[in-house]
């Protein structure tokens, strides 16, 4: 650490960066697990009504249809698939695939575009 | 350099590599859990409890939370050491980072807690 040149120059302004796809995925990453965590939270309480008892799965079944539960449902495994997919991503970079410049930025791309995918056939799939 | 004192295992390379484990079991809990859940399309009360008071179901359910709260904790504090940083918020950055870890720390501690309380209750 001490040979480092501690007086790098350092662009202060982030919005004057411009993010390519892969950074915007890596961004997404971060994003999608910040979510998640909170939204696990809203999920254990679901899980323990489930098995609480009878009276309070049967209720929670009912609540289940209300517009903002599906919602929460469709954030969290919609967050859920994407973090999901760029972890897949990053487990096949760490075993030597895809490392290079264009495989990152195809993998990068394949990843938002398959959860975008089927994030959107599960918010059809949801509604329907 | 940051101060490391509350990374997970003290290791960047540990941290890495507990990542890497913790992911490997929360995929295949929620595969696991996904699965189910197709296969009984009209779940009943007595099937969902009769899956969570499987002692097996239990070792795996905990296993996962145990994983999401240190996948969780990885994650946060590599976010928090990113951009809470003297370079972005001068001598203020240290409490940032502080106050967002130590409200992290909070929250996971309660998951684990409120988590094993469910999951541990189910009789069986």
């Amino acid at each position: 650490m001490l040979s480092m040149n501690t007086k790098r120059p350092v662009n202060l302004d982030m919005l004057s960066i411009k993010l390519p796809l892969t950074a915007i995925a890596s961004i997404l990453h971060r994003i999608s697990g910040f979510i998640l965590v909170f939204i696990i939270g809203f999920f254990l309480y679901l899980l323990d009504c489930s098995l609480q008892s009878e009276s309070t799965f049967t209720l929670l079944v009912k609540q289940l249809n209300q517009g903002w539960i599906q919602s929460m449902i469709w954030l969290f495994l919609s967050a859920f698939i994407y973090h999901f997919c760029a972890g897949i991503k990053h487990l096949l970079m760490d075993m030597g695939y895809g490392e290079s410049k264009t495989s990152g930025r195809i993998a990068a791309g394949f990843c938002l575009l398959i959860s975008v995918v089927i994030s959107i056939l599960l918010g059809v799939w949801m509604v329907c | 350099m940051l101060n490391n004192a509350t990374s997970l295992s003290r290791s960047g390379l540990r941290d890495w590599l507990i990542q890497r484990a913790t992911a490997i079991i929360l995929s295949a809990y929620f595969i696991f859990i996904l699965v189910y859940l197709f296969r009984h399309p009209h779940l009943t009360y007595y099937e969902w409890h009769a899956l969570f008071s499987n002692t097996w179901v239990k070792i795996f359910s905990v296993m996962a939370l145990i994983a999401m709260v240190l996948h969780s904790w990885i994650g946060l504090w590599t976010i928090s050491t990113d951009y809470f940083i003297a370079r972005f918020q001068g001598s203020k950055a240290v409490y940032i980072r502080l106050a967002f870890q130590g409200f992290f720390a909070l929250l996971l501690l309660i998951y684990l807690l409120f988590g094993v309380q469910i999951l541990w209750g189910v009789s069986s």
